[in-house]
């Protein structure tokens, strides 16, 4: 699994068109094995954005009738950064309830997991993924694969605003000097306490700029950070 | 008692943000001589404190702040970007993984486990958001403290020595710390993990 999750991100990381971005909300749709995927942005002048697994039924229903003004994820997600269980959200006025019948209507799932996400300049989004299963089933995926969510969430965003043109999140995208050293130093076959040793840090510092690296390039782990870096003529060997 | 409050949450709270903004303003000020802005009627405040952060309070048994830690992901502003990168030979510390933690405050009376309490209450935080480390600027006086609270950072980078120093901590969430951080808090399992399924759902701290 973690390999197809590899390849997706791989994939994103080319997309260069919004139906690219769709493509792999499908194919990440798959990879962790929900009903539904959704990527949805409001950048700081109030445009909005999404990627999602949705009926096109659904979009047109929830868009025409204003339904983020309702609708508790948003209401719940908005201003928010920890990571929000649908479960834990307020479901109990008679307009909730209504949208919430209208949606399942919709093959929308019963549970739910949504990342908030404070990009830049104000810019806000929400990753979700939904599914109609047991609670049990549903808490051991949050324990299972949070992390793994939280990447992804992430990484889309990043693609999102790329796509879009914005270059705050350019900027926050490059290496630093010390990462690259890392990199340079790993690629070049170093193990971790040469690498400190050689950049006068602690293993322990070495490792944070490492995955602050990984984090960067989208990379699922270190090999793969070495090689995408390799690849954009980030580190020469 | 622990309570997760986002900016918003707290400001309908009556009584208790102000409580924090002045009880902030007495250690950061009075005590540690940093030059904080504090407002006409003795609250400090920052600008992080205006992009809707998430703070960790502690009560008193009569429900009066006692202490309180502010966290801000570090995918938007944050001080040890802003402010801090000459001690992390220039690194912007970003990662969905990691939160910074900034402000942490003790009232002048606060019981004695207010400290470990909080600690805690940050260690369950970030266990139940899927999160790596926290990241804090801290000063030479905090260093004992976390020490003897069991759970230290590594640190990244520092300028300064003793009680004038200045330090960039990286604290890794574990599960293994929080057995010490629950026997120096006094609290079980169950009250701690209670806190965030309190604030935060059924679900997180499953």
């Amino acid at each position: 699994m973690e390999g197809s999750l590899h390849h997706c991100l791989e994939r994103l990381r080319l997309a260069r068109t919004g139906d690219d971005l769709q493509r792999e909300i499908l194919a990440l749709r798959d990879v962790f094995e929900v009903g539904h995927l959704v990527y949805h942005s409001v950048n700081s002048t109030g445009e909005q954005y999404a990627a999602l697994t949705y009926s096109p039924d659904w979009v047109v229903r929830y868009v025409s009738q204003s339904y983020e003004r309702i609708d508790p994820v948003v209401q719940g997600c908005y201003r928010r950064f920890h990571p929000i269980d649908w479960r834990a959200l307020d479901w109990t006025s008679r307009a909730a309830r209504s949208f919430l019948h209208e949606a399942l209507d919709h093959g929308v799932g019963t549970q739910g997991l949504s990342l908030p996400i404070r990009g830049p300049g104000g810019q806000f989004a929400v990753f979700t993924v939904n599914d109609t299963v047991t609670d049990e089933s549903w808490t051991r995926l949050r324990d299972e694969r949070l992390s793994d969510l939280i990447l992804v969430a992430h990484f889309v965003n990043q693609k999102a605003l790329e796509l879009e043109g914005n270059r705050d999140a350019a900027d926050l995208r490059a290496l630093s000097p010390r990462e690259i050293d890392a990199l340079t130093l790993l690629a070049a076959g170093h193990n971790r306490a040469a690498i400190a040793d050689r950049l006068h840090i602690s293993e322990h510092t070495l490792r944070v700029y490492i995955e602050s690296a990984r984090h960067k390039l989208g990379a699922m782990n270190t090999v793969h950070a070495v090689a995408r870096a390799m690849v954009q003529g980030l580190i020469v060997v | 008692m622990i309570q997760y409050l986002y900016a918003d949450e707290l400001d309908a709270q009556p009584g208790l943000g102000p409580q924090m903004y002045r009880d902030r303003a007495a250690q950061f000020r009075d005590r540690l001589g940093w030059s904080v802005d504090v407002d006409a009627v003795g609250e400090e405040r920052d600008a992080y404190d205006a992009e809707i952060p998430l703070y960790v309070i502690a009560t008193d048994a009569a429900g009066r702040h006692a202490g309180s830690m502010r966290f801000l992901p570090t995918t938007g502003p944050t001080m040890v970007n802003d402010h801090f990168t000459h001690l992390t030979d220039g690194t912007r510390i970003v990662s969905p993984y990691i939160w910074e933690c900034t402000r942490f405050c003790l009232a002048p009376e606060a019981p004695k486990a207010t400290a470990a309490r909080l600690m805690l209450a940050a260690a369950e935080l970030g266990l139940a958001s899927g999160l790596s480390h926290a990241v804090g600027v801290f000063d030479g006086h905090m260093t004992l403290i976390y020490r003897r609270l069991g759970w230290g950072p590594i640190i990244p980078g520092a300028s300064g020595t003793g009680r004038g120093a200045v330090s960039v901590g990286l604290w890794a969430f574990a599960e293994a710390v929080l057995p010490r951080l629950r026997a120096q808090a006094g609290v079980t399992a169950a009250t701690s993990r209670g806190w965030v399924t309190r604030a935060f759902g059924p679900n997180l701290a499953a």
